[in-house]
């Protein structure tokens, strides 16, 4: 509110922009399909996999790159294929985190051996190609491509809310959804593929490096704020979308802050305010009571 | 590089790799760094903390930028953030009531938060956008004589201090209820452990860049402890294969033009997957034989 007290005269013609109008379009899309997956990412504890999948998906964008191919497609195919990979793998094998820890090093490597390969076989390539991948460049969307990640992220979304209703049940109570004839196994799999889908698309708006705070943070904050699962399903989605919004407000009116940075910072603010609240609404709250309402659902997420 | 062409004679190869002084410094701080984080990161792998080891790689990337963009040398920032991260980790109580999922969630989010910072800083200090690659993947020209002292005292005090702790660490580390009936002060140990480890991860990101920590920190210790079982004869291992990927790295990134984050990951890499393949052929042929 400060801020649009302070610029009201800058934020009227903000909108006419067209590098503003490609980043809100193709950020809501983004921003909404990240929120909306990161739901069900934290509530099934596969933050980790969405660690893995930004890993891949910086790798993936330098292949491309470095091979002469459009980044995007490096990008869509590497997530997509390591989130089913993920999917088919995760319930045989039970890797622990020093297994996932030396792969994601490895991964990194192999995407710096490509920048090199790229910033030294192309004659015009510019060297900040890996800074746009690893924080991404939400402000140099063209029309084609902000249509196209406003699409996809409005296709993950569809694709989301159709299996919500079995996958809600499957990641809460995986034993009884697979008695009533859930398929729990391919709806797991179907959903780490759309988690890469949406690995992909937040790279382009925020970064490889960031998007775990663009799937992590809103979700945490909706988690926290409610323990109704459709409310927070919705909300997650509208406070990732608010992020975006906000963030890329922030970075127009101060040019030296880079969009990617403004919108995670307003996540995080937004998920310590949802924290901060949440603790006031305990300690107001019954100590005994407020504690363990919650603590089944989590526990049993965790697999 | 390709300062000096490869060729198949050993000593005339060795001669050329140390020609430069920043060749020989990097190779000095190199050896240091791989002793300090391989007998850091054994514990670290041994207590399963990888995850508090990522954390506080990631924060060193806003630390070392800070700290340029301040305008004092990014080892300040690195030792500094990394040091302020461990406290805060050690100062956070086990959640456990709150369940893993929303854990994670937070962890997720002050992990980019963090990285946030580091760009936002690297913005403001314009002009240092090509150096995002080093500060990130790693480096190995420029280091100076004054930035080797440094890594070495500071080296010096944390495996001082590993030492001294080393024993009821390993105790607390195995079986902390046990230990803690024994009277060993397994929370205040747990604490000087995360400061002995923030130091190690600011000295490791020096060298490999602050997303590849692991491959210093974590891969030689795990193949380590895949070879062996035994305590002692794993840490030593463990030094071993972490100077083995350093050395190798460097040489490897010397004579050709991969970078240095490519290769030291690529070394440590290859001898965690040998190893395990070597295990699984011979418990698979244990199997078979006892079938038979």
């Amino acid at each position: 509110m400060i801020v649009l007290a302070v610029s009201g005269t800058g934020l009227t013609d903000m909108l006419t922009h067209p590098f503003i109008q490609h980043a809100l379009v193709a950020g809501t899309g983004i921003a909404a399909a990240s929120g909306l997956v990161g739901y069900f990412v934290v509530l099934r504890g596969q933050v980790f996999s969405g660690d893995l999948l930004s890993h891949v998906a910086f790798t993936g964008a330098l292949a491309a790159l470095a091979f002469g191919v459009d980044a995007r497609l490096g990008l869509f195919v590497a997530t997509v294929a390591v989130g089913l990979g993920i999917g088919v793998l995760g319930d045989r094998g039970h890797a622990d985190d020093v297994v996932i820890g030396s792969v994601f090093t490895w991964v990194l490597g192999l995407g710096v051996l490509f920048v090199s390969i790229y910033t030294t076989s192309t004659a015009a390539s510019d060297s900040t190609a890996s800074v746009h991948v690893l924080f991404g460049s939400i402000f140099g969307l063209t029309t084609g491509q902000a249509t196209v990640a406003a699409l996809v992220g409005g296709g993950v979304c569809l694709v989301l809310i159709l299996i919500a209703r079995p996958l809600l049940f499957a990641s809460l109570d995986q034993a009884v959804a697979r008695a009533r004839g859930v398929p729990v196994r391919l709806l797991g799999i179907g959903f780490l593929g759309l988690v890469g889908v949406c690995a992909g698309e937040a790279t382009q708006a925020v970064g490889a490096l960031l998007l775990l705070g663009l799937l992590a943070a809103p979700a945490g904050a909706a988690q926290r704020l409610t323990s109704r699962a459709w409310v927070a399903f919705w909300l997650s989605g509208g406070l990732a979308v608010a992020s975006l919004w906000v963030g890329v407000t922030v970075s127009y009116l101060f040019a030296s802050i880079p969009p990617s940075f403004a919108v995670m910072a307003t996540a995080t603010l937004l998920s310590a305010a949802a924290f901060a609240v949440r603790t006031i609404r305990d300690a107001s709250a019954s100590p005994r009571r407020a504690g363990p309402l919650r603590a089944p659902v989590a526990e049993r997420s965790r697999r | 590089m390709l300062l000096a062409g490869f060729t198949w004679d050993v000593g005339a190869d060795l001669r050329a790799l140390f020609e430069f002084h920043f060749m020989v410094n990097a190779f000095r701080a190199g050896t240091i760094v791989a002793v300090v984080a391989a007998l850091i990161g054994w514990f670290l792998v041994l207590r399963r903390q990888t995850f508090a080891g990522h954390t506080l790689a990631l924060i060193a990337f806003p630390g070392a930028s800070g700290a340029i963009l301040v305008g004092i040398s990014a080892a300040w920032g690195y030792f500094g953030f990394c040091l302020a991260g461990a406290l805060v980790i050690a100062a956070v109580p086990r959640a456990r009531a709150r369940g893993y999922s929303e854990e994670s969630a937070v962890i997720g989010t002050v992990q980019a938060f963090a990285l946030a910072c580091g760009f936002l800083f690297v913005t403001l200090y314009q002009g240092l956008l090509e150096g995002v690659n080093s500060l990130l993947f790693g480096s190995f020209l420029g280091i100076t004589d004054g930035q080797v002292r440094t890594l070495f005292w500071v080296a010096l005090a944390a495996v001082g201090v590993l030492a001294l702790i080393g024993r009821p660490l390993l105790f607390a580390s195995v079986d902390p209820d046990v230990a803690a009936a024994r009277g060993v002060p397994v929370r205040a140990l747990s604490i000087l452990f995360l400061v002995v480890l923030a130091v190690a991860v600011g000295e490791a990101a020096q060298i490999t860049g602050a997303l590849l920590v692991f491959a210093l920190l974590v891969v030689p210790p795990a193949t380590a402890q895949a070879i062996t079982a035994r305590p002692l004869a794993s840490a030593v291992l463990s030094v071993a294969l972490a100077l083995l990927a350093t050395w190798l790295g460097l040489a490897v990134a010397y004579f050709t033009d991969y970078p240095i984050g490519f290769t030291i990951t690529t070394v440590a890499f290859a001898a965690y997957v040998t190893v395990y393949a070597v295990r699984w052929v011979a418990r698979s042929r244990l199997l078979l034989r006892g079938v038979g």
